[in-house]
């Protein structure tokens, strides 16, 4: 039959937790071509995410340490199903606040329930978390209490009114004492430098995340200074393209809570500006057991803000052993399993630079490593938007009230890396 | 509290604890028992035994408790059919509550009780919810069909659900057309001949319309529904696009991609001068990019079709290289897909920076993608060839590096840039020489073996090279000891005088020591060759080589094809068409992108061949492939004059294994066309080719045979040489070959039949399918002896014009079953047209004269009869053989005209207007016009001209 035939939750040492069946029981068995795989790939992320076996095939992600393994028999859309399986985890992770081993366990009949509520026949049925909420109440201490007292249950017998109207993402009878609408405009710099610090590739990632929680059937549009910034757009369901294509306004009636508004590309071709500058010297000796580390990290394209939570890893090559260095600033651990060196900078102050430098030790009679490791940069700078996008305003149509509106910047590091 | 303290009951006598508790009084204390058995449940444990307990709880006000007993339910019903029954009664009354989501939630239910008996019971419910006033219960039913045709496909046909269905996709409400849309893609996928999607231009707009109001999951079923559509011209494909282009932005990956195929398959409509096309592309490249910011397993995906649709249209993506490029945490599988794609969008422009990627990568940690990023860039050097010296040089660092996998990588493709750049880059040699040592992989040894025999004169140590080689020789692997073999023969034939010990040497262990028959083999061959004739064994082992090209690693353009309709799909991820994998796919049908529909390229192009452009012209109602395959299995298979009837049951089996193999992949075709598609000027590009391959259409080689049909003379019409229709591949054994004729009136169909099995053949008999001219066996196929293995036999099969009449793509496509004791047998071929003529063709002066006039302009259609050096008084006298009657010849400044005149069987005459250039013996062009009411035709009474004239 249709998509998805079953599932199942298997977590890093290779148990299954959890398996939903939404037709016949396909045995557990099934998995073992995916311990397979996961046996072959080594490291956990290297999973192939389509396996193909006998008589079915297994789509898999990878979420917080969780397998979410499906089961497939017929041709299918891959991504759908890979989006579906991105979906259950985001609800579990909404409903339970992780979405991990034990919190699944520990609520298996909702996490039961909220599978047959999401998927009937393999069709996805109900994955908007403000429907899913009027299905089946999320657990909170105090109702589990309160059910056990009066014998309520948490499933809801109305039917989600969201759920039929043209727009399913928001319930109806929305109230709240205090109106409010924030939006967080956050910026991810991936980017590849090179050896010389020449900008190899960069692009920004960005999203708008919103928190809305406004009474009735508010109608909002929200315009930008420069809204020429966003050509590589996706939209929530929720917003009226037609509106964009012709005014670069967004228009939308809102979900209820939080939710993505928009998600946005901004692309090499414009100017991505790179907040920080590594100086970076790694070397090995010739006929040695030991080496060189010195880096140094700076401020440069940061708008005049503060480049912050700076942390700083590296994958070493196999045979370092342990590494002797002095930090001028913020702390350094090196596993010596894993070889990674993690730097925790913190702020960067343009008068003293922090510099990380000592002497690598490899193992006796190695040869010299042959691969030079890239370095990993975190960062953030609080109130930019360093592609330079900013919210020009907000609007309400609809309802009366005056709502409390609130727009913040944050830039952060994507994959940002620096090879040497 | 949580549920985890479901787990800890796990000692001896759960089943009986669980039960007592199911039977308690108290709610609260069922509803627990009931989590607790489901908890079970959910981490496999079998608690199938407290099946009648749980039923019981069903009964119940409480909503949660009811949706616990049926999730139960709908796991064991199966093991427990009988006890399932009970639950019947509840769930029919829990259709009518007056809740619609205890409706709903009932027919969700029902449907996924896979029981037999139950299913019955299911029908009446479940008809009322497809009406119900409620959407929410509607737009369930329908998925609830769709549940049923997978338990009972029978019943729901019986019952009219299929219909009501159908009715859904006018529904008012989106949600409910998205899942009547959903539920028929499914039925129909185990259905591929039904039209159940029969879609048209309304249901496309309310299809599109429901598109923008539906959840993400219902566009994604939409947009795969119209994908499967054909629009009937580009103004509507336009249109379409246009409106499926907004979809691009949504941030549902799946709906993004299911857009990007509707718009790939449509766009190969538009023309590409249409400045819509170059927005669309321009609109393509920025959502597939931002799929690649998504999580690794959806770029893994989306990199799997970007492949393909970079392949298709490399210019929707040539600039967006960068995002391409790999960082070192990226997962092992998104890595290798990112280096394929960076590879097919390498160019001149671009090649500088790749190479100092694939340089970066190649000092990567993973042993497997730095091994992938060296072949990259030999890949480039193949590909881009300003950048082979580059290239080369890059490879030539990476050897300096001396890290043993990456040398024997770089020698490997080196191997590869010698073959495509020969006499180029061999100073490299001696740097390659110095590294003899440090290869341990076959591949690497055998390819640095095959570049020492291959430049043998140009290395002074090439003999010690080899012979070094030789010592551990029954140590090495098949693969290096076959090039070590070919090597020093190489080596022998170039260096003769000082080489001879090594070659016997070699030959000896091949031959007398190995126990490998194709090392044996390829040994005595060369023993032989180099014994009897050194000059052929130069010719032979020393021969140039084709050229190697990047389109080896190429997707196969029919393929790429077929692959871009399944955008989005598995087969898109392992790039083979799902009938190749998916299992129980016998009916898949075959999908290709709909032909272009531009009306500029009309009958200018001479060609003969009937390409699926131009037979796409052609207004013709053509009868989909599913008609066909229906048309030939039902032919009666007894001679068709008087003979007896055939044991029905043998040929049916034959014909049902035909259908799933044999057929499917001769007739490999298009989407499992209505009628109603072959109408909108869709046709089959598959089935001609094949056809055509057999059939005499080729008659240029005409000279290469001995013919043996007598050649065209005044007595009788030019017959063309036989050819092979039936290979005895694919007929168990045997094969036909044959040609068609026509002497004084009446035609023939003379075929060879070759036994080529080891079992004696009989009982023959011939059919052919409804054609375009009516064509049928005059007589049954007269084969009087049973036929002996490797015996032919010559047959004279008399034909008729008076069979049924159905129109063929192309015209003179002619189908064919012949049967045998052993099976049935199908092949196509097409015939020539002029077997068509008839001998009173010769149309009166003034009749030429006024039905030219009157014979609309449009009708004319122009060819050019291309290196024919005869005179007009050869032309004449050699077409009239074949029944193509001259009415008048004038003389035009300088140039011959003839006015001809020829009728077909069916009565349709066709006029001809043929010019000469006899006073210029360098221009040997004919042009040739055609008048005719039936203009279709033209285009084959040209091919008849033609192969007459040219034999």
């Amino acid at each position: 039959m249709k998509m998805i035939h079953s599932l199942f939750l298997i977590n890093c040492s290779g148990d299954i937790f959890l398996e939903k069946h939404w037709k016949s029981v396909v045995s557990q068995s099934v998995c073992d071509y995916f311990f397979e795989a996961q046996e072959k790939a080594i490291d956990v992320e290297n999973v192939p995410p389509v396996i193909s076996t006998p008589h079915h095939y297994l789509i898999s992600i990878y979420r917080d340490k969780i397998f979410f393994v499906s089961v497939i028999q017929t041709e299918v859309p891959p991504l759908f199903v890979i989006e579906f399986l991105h979906r259950v985890a985001d609800t579990f992770q909404d409903y339970f606040g992780e979405c991990s081993e034990t919190a699944i366990k520990d609520n298996v009949v909702i996490v039961y329930e909220l599978l047959e509520e999401m998927l009937d026949n393999g069709f996805p049925l109900a994955t908007e978390s403000n429907i899913l909420k009027e299905l089946i109440k999320p657990p909170t201490i105090l109702r589990s209490v309160v059910n056990s007292i009066t014998g309520s249950s948490n499933v809801g017998d109305t039917l989600p009114t969201g759920q039929l109207s043209n727009i399913p993402w928001r319930r109806a009878g929305v109230k709240y004492t205090n109106n409010e609408a924030y939006f967080d405009v956050i910026e991810e710099i991936d980017a590849i430098i090179d050896k010389s610090g020449s900008t190899v590739f960069a692009e920004i990632q960005g999203v708008i995340d919103s928190c809305i929680k406004l009474s009735g059937m508010p109608d909002l549009s929200l315009s930008f200074m420069n809204p020429r910034l966003l050509d590589d757009v996706s939209f929530h369901p929720c917003i009226r393209f037609k509106r964009w294509e012709s005014e670069r306004v967004l228009s939308f009636i809102p979900p209820d809570g939080n939710f993505r508004l928009i998600s946005y590309r901004v692309s090499s071709q414009n100017l991505v500006a790179i907040p920080v500058y590594v100086k970076h010297l790694i070397s090995f000796k010739e006929n040695s057991s030991s080496g060189r580390f010195d880096v140094t990290i700076g401020p440069k394209q940061n708008m005049g803000k503060t480049v912050e939570g700076v942390v700083m890893t590296v994958h070493m090559p196999k045979a370092v052993l342990n590494m002797n260095l002095t930090a001028t600033q913020g702390s350094y651990t090196f596993d010596p399993v894993t070889k990674v060196l993690a730097w925790d900078v913190g702020k960067i102050t343009p008068q003293k630079l922090p510099n990380l430098k000592g002497i690598v030790n490899l193992q006796s009679g190695a040869p010299k490593p042959e691969e030079n490791p890239s370095l990993n940069i975190q960062f953030k700078i609080q109130q930019l938007a360093i592609s330079g996008l900013k919210v020009n305003r907000l609007d309400m149509y609809g309802e009366k009230y005056k709502p409390f509106k609130g727009v913040k910047y944050i830039t952060k590091a994507g994959k940002f890396q620096v090879r040497t | 509290m949580t549920d985890s303290k479901y787990f800890t009951t796990t000692k001896k006598g759960e089943i009986f604890e669980l039960k007592a508790e199911l039977n308690s009084d108290k709610k609260e204390k069922k509803k627990e028992a009931v989590k607790k058995v489901i908890a079970s449940m959910t981490v496999g444990k079998d608690v199938s035994a407290l099946f009648p307990d749980v039923v019981n709880c069903m009964q119940t006000d409480n909503l949660e408790l009811k949706k616990l007993v049926y999730l139960y339910l709908m796991n064991y019903a199966k093991s427990q059919p009988d006890m399932a029954i009970m639950a019947v009664n509840t769930f029919v009354k829990d259709c009518e509550d007056p809740n619609p989501l205890i409706r709903a939630l009932a027919v969700r239910t029902m449907g996924c009780i896979r029981v037999d008996k139950i299913t019955e019971y299911l029908c009446e419910p479940l008809r009322k919810c497809l009406k119900d006033e409620d959407p929410y219960v509607r737009k369930t039913a329908a998925v609830c069909v769709a549940k049923l045709h997978d338990i009972n496909a029978q019943l729901v046909e019986d019952q009219g659900f299929l219909d009501t269905l159908k009715d859904l996709i006018s529904d008012s409400n989106p949600m409910v057309v998205a899942n009547a849309v959903a539920a028929l893609s499914e039925i129909a996928e185990s259905h591929p001949s039904s039209n159940l999607l029969d879609l048209n231009p309304q249901s496309i707009n309310k299809l599109l319309t429901a598109l923008n109001e539906c959840t993400e999951w219902g566009q994604i079923f939409i947009l795969d529904c119209l994908a499967n559509y054909m629009p009937k011209d580009d103004r509507e494909a336009q249109s379409i696009c246009e409106r499926v282009t907004p979809r691009l932005s949504h941030a549902n990956s799946a709906v993004v991609l299911s857009a990007v195929k509707v718009l790939m398959k449509f766009m190969e409509m538009l023309s590409k001068d249409l400045d819509y096309y170059g927005t669309l592309l321009k609109k393509l490249a920025p959502p597939l990019v931002t799929l690649l910011s998504a999580e690794p397993e959806l770029q893994y995906v989306a990199l799997r079709n970007i492949n393909l649709i970079v392949q298709k249209r490399p210019e929707i993506l040539k600039h967006e290289m960068k995002v391409f490029f790999v960082k070192y945490n990226d997962p092992i599988y998104v890595k290798l897909e990112k280096l394929d794609i960076m590879i097919r969008l390498a160019s001149q422009a671009n090649i500088a920076q790749v190479l100092a990627e694939l340089k970066e990568y190649a000092t990567e940690v993973d042993v497997d993608f730095v091994r992938k990023a060296v072949r990259a860039i030999g890949r480039c050097a193949i590909k881009v060839e300003q950048s082979a010296e580059r290239c080369v040089s890059t490879l030539l660092d990476l050897i300096q590096t001396k890290v043993n996998y990456v040398v024997q990588e770089a020698i490997v493709v080196i191997k590869d840039i010698f073959r495509k750049y020969p006499n180029k880059y061999e100073s490299v040699i001696a740097t390659l020489c110095e590294n003899l040592d440090s290869l341990d992989e076959p591949e690497a040894r055998a390819a640095m073996i095959w570049i020492v025999g291959e430049y043998a004169e140009r290395i002074d140590n090439a003999d010690e090279l080899l012979e070094s080689f030789l010592e551990g020789f029954h140590d090495e692997s098949t693969q290096v000891q076959l090039q070590l073999l070919t090597a020093i023969v190489k080596l022998f034939l170039k260096k003769p005088t000082e080489t001879q010990e090594l070659v016997q040497q070699v030959l000896s262990l091949a031959t007398q020591d190995s126990d490998n028959p194709d090392l044996r083999d390829r040994g005595y061959i060369y023993w032989r060759l180099l014994s009897t004739d050194p000059v052929a064994a130069k010719e032979v082992v020393l021969a140039e080589k084709p050229l190697i090209s990047e389109e080896t690693d190429l997707i196969e353009p029919t393929l790429l094809d077929e692959l871009i309709c399944y955008i989005g799909t598995l087969a898109s991820v392992y790039h083979k068409p799902p009938s190749a994998f998916v299992e129980g796919s016998r009916g898949v049908v075959h999908k290709s992108l709909p032909p272009r529909t531009g009306s500029s390229e009309s009958a200018e192009s001479p060609d003969a061949a009937p390409s699926a452009g131009q037979a796409a012209e052609q207004p013709a109602v053509i009868p989909a492939q599913g008609d066909l395959l229906g048309d030939l299995l039902n032919l009666d298979l007894g001679p068709p004059v008087s003979g007896p009837p055939l044991a029905a049951s043998s040929v049916q089996m034959g014909a049902v294994d035909l259908l799933g193999g044999g057929l499917d992949s001769l007739l490999r075709s298009d989407v499992g066309g209505s009628p109603a598609m072959g109408g909108s000027g869709f046709t089959a590009p598959g089935p001609a080719a094949p056809a055509a391959m057999g059939a005499p259409l080729g008659s240029g080689l005409g000279d290469l045979f001995d013919l043996t049909g007598g050649v065209g003379t005044l007595s009788g019409s030019y017959v063309a040489p036989k050819t092979v229709w039936l290979p005895a591949m694919k007929a168990k054994g045997l094969e036909i070959s044959g040609t068609f004729s026509r002497q004084v009136g009446s035609i023939c169909m003379d075929l060879v039949l070759t036994n080529k099995a080891l079992q004696v053949m009989s009982d023959f008999a011939i059919q052919f399918n409804r054609n375009s001219f009516g064509l049928a066996p005059a007589a049954p196929l007269q084969v009087h002896a049973p036929l002996a293995p490797n015996q032919s036999v010559e047959i004279s099969l008399p034909l008729n014009t008076v069979g049924s009449v159905m129109k063929m793509d192309p015209l003179n496509n002619l189908q064919v079953a012949v049967k045998n004791n052993i099976d049935v047998f199908y092949f196509s071929t097409l015939y020539p047209l002029h077997i068509l003529f008839v001998e009173d063709g010769k149309m009166e002066r003034q009749m030429f004269l006024a039905t030219w006039k009157d014979i609309p302009n449009e009708n004319e259609a122009q060819f050019q009869i291309k290196d024919c050096s005869l005179n007009a008084d050869a032309v004449s006298s050699k077409l009239q053989g074949s029944n193509i009657f001259t009415i008048a010849k004038r003389n035009v400044e300088g140039q011959d005209m003839l006015y001809q005149s020829l009728k077909l069987t069916n009565g349709i005459w066709v006029l001809a207007e043929l010019r000469i250039q006899p006073s210029n013996p360098s221009f040997t062009d004919l042009e040739l016009s055609l008048k005719c009411r039936a203009p279709e035709v033209s285009q084959y009474v040209y091919q008849a001209y033609d192969a007459i004239l040219k034999n």
